[in-house]
């Protein structure tokens, strides 16, 4: 026990003499959840873990894919439904030991198990067999185009480690247990971990011996991330120069951060899109004040409800400028996203009260609408212009704001019939979107819908898209979804979220749509 | 003696099991848990496995009763948010805001009584007006925004002070101390403050009042009378026979200094339990937040029952046995 804690005594001492110019300190709200790279699908953990730990395939710091522990994949040329992937030759874990095709195959098994939060990704994949030491094919139940774009957040951990040290499934917190893998880490990443305190302080350090030493910017030596919870502290960590980066920054301090001498705001759009939904399905609805009907069942009521929302409004006042207004719900760099779709929504008042009368609410409705206060950047802010907005055509809006673990649940239990949501696309194509949000709410698919939206041919078209290899005729399937959801007005887009990151100037990076920043690509003068 | 001490602890025991029960029905409106711990993706019948695993399917009386028996064996579950031990949890973080505590209830009250004291015998000078005008903004002033001010003077334009956390830390194996290190105690200057601002306006105010009040007793005229120096008359004699209501106090602010370093925690930062409890607010940590809200009422019940034994040892007027009828 004593030599342990001076051999990590000495540890600390010499990374932080070896290279303390290079030292990043780094805050932002949360905390990862656990170290376990399979345990939780969730932001801020993946981000810690893709420092420690990668995945077969990365996205770089502008979203795009870049070959990380796999070096090329393609679909099996006489078997459409393997997918080949030649793995990097000559890495090695921090341990020293060979990573090869028998840790992918662990891997992906462990992340498919029971306890695993990443199994939904995966769902497709039948098999994972290695072919030789560097090669690896998954199996999928049919051609699966997109697999790719499904591994970039599932991590390569060791076998022989995880077997050693009885991680060999994933934690399951249910279950009472805790292991190993959940407060430790070992993986190929360009850092290793030091110490880590949950909640409290982590630190990392070069590992002396990644692959892609020569290939990377790699100028962070070592890491400090500390979260701040509370947005005015943060800020004022980054401005009296106690940390040099900081991701969240509200955006009201923006101006104050960004005038700072030494420090500058990045800006770049999130990869989530902000919007309402409407109960469309039911017959009769609860929180509203039409007796017998639903007046959110008439289309020309959902239009003029979009039309009535002036979204350069909310970006000028509420947003201050930080935002990029939609008239989709897909953000602008996934698969099926189109100019003119986003472009479509218009502010109209007068064509909207037209409609409203056409459709009998001339006198308009009173209805509630649930929104989250603790979610999305100025989540409560929206919904209050919102309420105003709808004022003009007759709506009379009862604004119920809730913290998110209380609002969540009233989307996926069907307790609310106009409701705010966020939505963010990992795998950068729009299946991903029909399926939580599209398609008819079922066992495997539509669990976000709270539309009640429900067609049988749009359902069909949403599940042929996970196994149409002709991409071509894919995109028109996309396309004449899209064309659905947008003549349906199925949700009211309201804007993309825009990301903000502080930083000292001697930082140098693009901001992830992510919102993941990825060390190992910083560079600092 | 011993009857009244078994029923005080009866009924102290009693008071517990009530809040447990209050907390417990309480967690069905702070939200579900299940979305927080599986993410989007998760699928209807992962919700239904996870909320039958937790048992959170089940009646609050339940869940409460489940909670009871294995915290009786010393077995608080695991965190839903860090998957770990919520004993150990709790143990790692009590050091920071027993510590932060601590410096800020001694601050409190050496503070409160100097200035209380000097304020009471200099009471028409300008220092000890401007000292009272000033306790009022410590009053009124709601915590998170003296803790922001305090960051934006020292750390941000003087540069002086850190804006969060605890600083370098020393652990004295299960004990970790910030006071053994300049970086740890730097640290701990603006959040004691923060925190203990509001206690020693509260015992500045009435150590004055308790002070002009004995000052005009017969016995003070009277050791004035008899020529007895002015410094011993205020010290010795008044300040004396002013502690008693003030140690009262201080016992019992003692636990609110402990429960309420929620807001100072979250706007420095610091890893205490105030924080973790937030945190497991926000994501409907059920096994932390019970088990913060237990032992946080066994600290104030605990003290509670102490101040009563004290009474009991020092008022003979509680001897009397109560069955026999009142006063």
């Amino acid at each position: 026990m004593k030599t342990t804690a001076i051999l990590t005594a000495a540890l600390l001492a010499s990374t932080s003499i070896g290279a303390s110019a290079e030292t990043l300190r780094w805050a932002r709200a949360g905390d990862s959840l656990t170290l376990d790279p399979h345990a939780q699908n969730e932001g801020p953990t993946h981000t810690l873990a893709h420092q420690i730990y990668e995945p077969l395939i990365i996205r770089d710091m502008t979203g795009a894919f870049q070959p990380a522990l796999a070096t090329d994949w393609a679909p099996k040329a006489d078997d459409p439904n393997v997918w080949v992937f030649n793995l990097r030759q000559g890495v090695k874990y921090h341990d020293g030991s060979d990573f090869t095709a028998e840790d992918v195959v662990f891997s992906i098994t462990r992340a498919k198990s029971e306890n695993s939060n990443m199994k939904e990704l995966l769902t497709s994949v039948v098999e994972v067999r290695a072919v030789g030491d560097h090669t690896v094919e998954f199996v999928t139940d049919g051609p699966n185009p997109i697999l790719p774009s499904n591994l970039t957040n599932l991590f390569m951990m060791d076998k022989g480690w995880a077997e050693a040290n009885d991680s060999v499934t994933v934690q399951d917190v249910e279950g009472g247990q805790t292991t190993f893998a959940s407060t430790n880490a070992m993986g190929t990443g360009a850092y290793k971990l030091v110490s880590r305190e949950p909640d409290v302080k982590t630190v990392l350090t070069q590992n002396e011996n990644y692959w892609g030493k020569d290939q990377f910017p790699m100028d962070v030596t070592d890491i400090v991330y500390t979260p701040i919870q509370n947005a005015a502290t943060r800020v004022a960590a980054l401005l009296s120069g106690e940390v040099d980066f900081i991701q969240d920054v509200p955006v009201q301090d923006l101006g104050r951060v960004g005038e700072t001498e030494g420090l500058v705001v990045k800006t770049a759009p999130q990869n989530r899109v902000i919007f309402f939904g409407m109960n469309m399905g039911a017959d009769d609805i609860a929180n509203d004040d039409v007796e017998g009907k639903n007046p959110l069942a008439d289309v020309r009521v959902r239009k003029a409800m979009s039309m009535a929302i002036n979204r350069d409004a909310i970006k000028q006042v509420v947003m201050r400028g930080q935002s990029q207004p939609a008239g989709m719900i897909a953000p602008p760099f996934v698969n099926g996203w189109t100019a003119e779709m986003d472009s479509s929504a218009k502010t109209d008042i007068d064509a909207a009260k037209a409609l409203m009368a056409d459709a009998g609410y001339a006198d308009g409705f009173s209805i509630q609408l649930d929104c989250p206060n603790d979610r999305y950047i100025n989540d409560e802010a929206i919904c209050q212009a919102t309420v105003g907005m709808l004022a003009q055509i007759g709506i009379t809006v009862n604004l119920d704001a809730k913290p998110k673990a209380q609002h969540f649940p009233l989307i996926t239990n069907d307790q609310t019939d106009f409701y705010m949501l966020g939505w963010g696309v990992p795998t950068y194509d729009s299946e991903y979107i029909f399926n939580f949000l599209v398609h008819t709410r079922g066992e495997d698919r539509g669990s976000w819908n709270g539309t009640g939206f429900s067609n049988a041919d749009v359902d069909a078209m949403i599940v042929s898209l996970a196994s149409e290899t002709d991409l071509a005729k894919r995109n028109e399937t996309i396309q004449s979804i899209w064309n659905v959801v947008q003549e349906e007005q199925l949700y009211i887009p309201i804007h993309h979220q825009v990301l903000n990151w502080g930083m000292t100037s001697a930082v140098g990076t693009e901001v992830s749509p992510e919102d993941d920043p990825k060390f190992k690509f910083f560079t600092m003068n | 003696m011993l009857a009244y001490i078994i029923r005080r602890v009866f009924q102290s025991v009693l008071v517990l099991l009530i809040v447990g029960l209050v907390a417990f029905s309480m967690f069905a409106f702070v939200g579900d848990p299940v979305d927080n711990m599986l993410g989007q993706e998760r699928t209807q019948a992962d919700i239904e496995r996870l909320r039958q695993q937790l048992g959170l399917d089940r009646p609050f009386i339940v869940q409460y009763w489940r909670f009871l028996e294995q915290a009786a064996q010393g077995n608080f579950g695991l965190s839903y948010r860090q998957g770990r031990p919520v004993a150990e949890i709790l143990m790692e973080r009590l050091p920071a805001t027993l510590e932060l505590a601590f410096v800020s209830g001694l601050l409190a009250l050496f503070g409160g009584i100097a200035l209380g004291i000097f304020t009471a015998i200099r009471r028409r000078g300008a220092a000890a007006n401007v000292i009272m005008t000033l306790s009022l903004i410590g009053v009124s002033l709601p915590t998170f925004l003296i803790g922001i001010l305090l960051i934006y003077v020292f750390s941000v334009e003087l540069g002086w002070l850190p804006s969060f956390g605890r600083g370098e830390v020393t652990d004295l194996g299960g004990w970790t101390t910030g006071f053994l290190t300049a970086s740890g105690l730097k640290a701990l200057i603006l959040p004691a403050i923060t925190l203990g601002l509001y206690q020693m306006t509260l015992i500045m105010r009435l150590v004055r009042t308790e002070m002009l009040e004995v000052l005009r007793m017969d016995y003070i005229r009277f050791a004035r009378a008899r020529g007895i120096r002015e410094k011993s008359v205020n010290f010795r004699h008044a300040l004396k026979n002013t502690l008693v209501p003030v140690i009262t106090i201080t016992g019992l602010q003692l636990g609110s200094i402990i429960a309420f370093a929620i807001i100072t925690e979250t706007v420095f930062q610091w890893p205490g339990v105030g924080l973790l409890f937030i945190n497991a607010i926000q994501f409907v940590d059920i096994p932390v937040m019970a088990a913060y809200l237990m032992m946080i009422s066994v600290m104030f019940v605990g003290i509670n029952l102490i101040v009563d034994m004290l009474y009991f040892a020092i008022d003979p007027r509680l001897r009397v046995d109560r069955t026999a009828g009142g006063h």
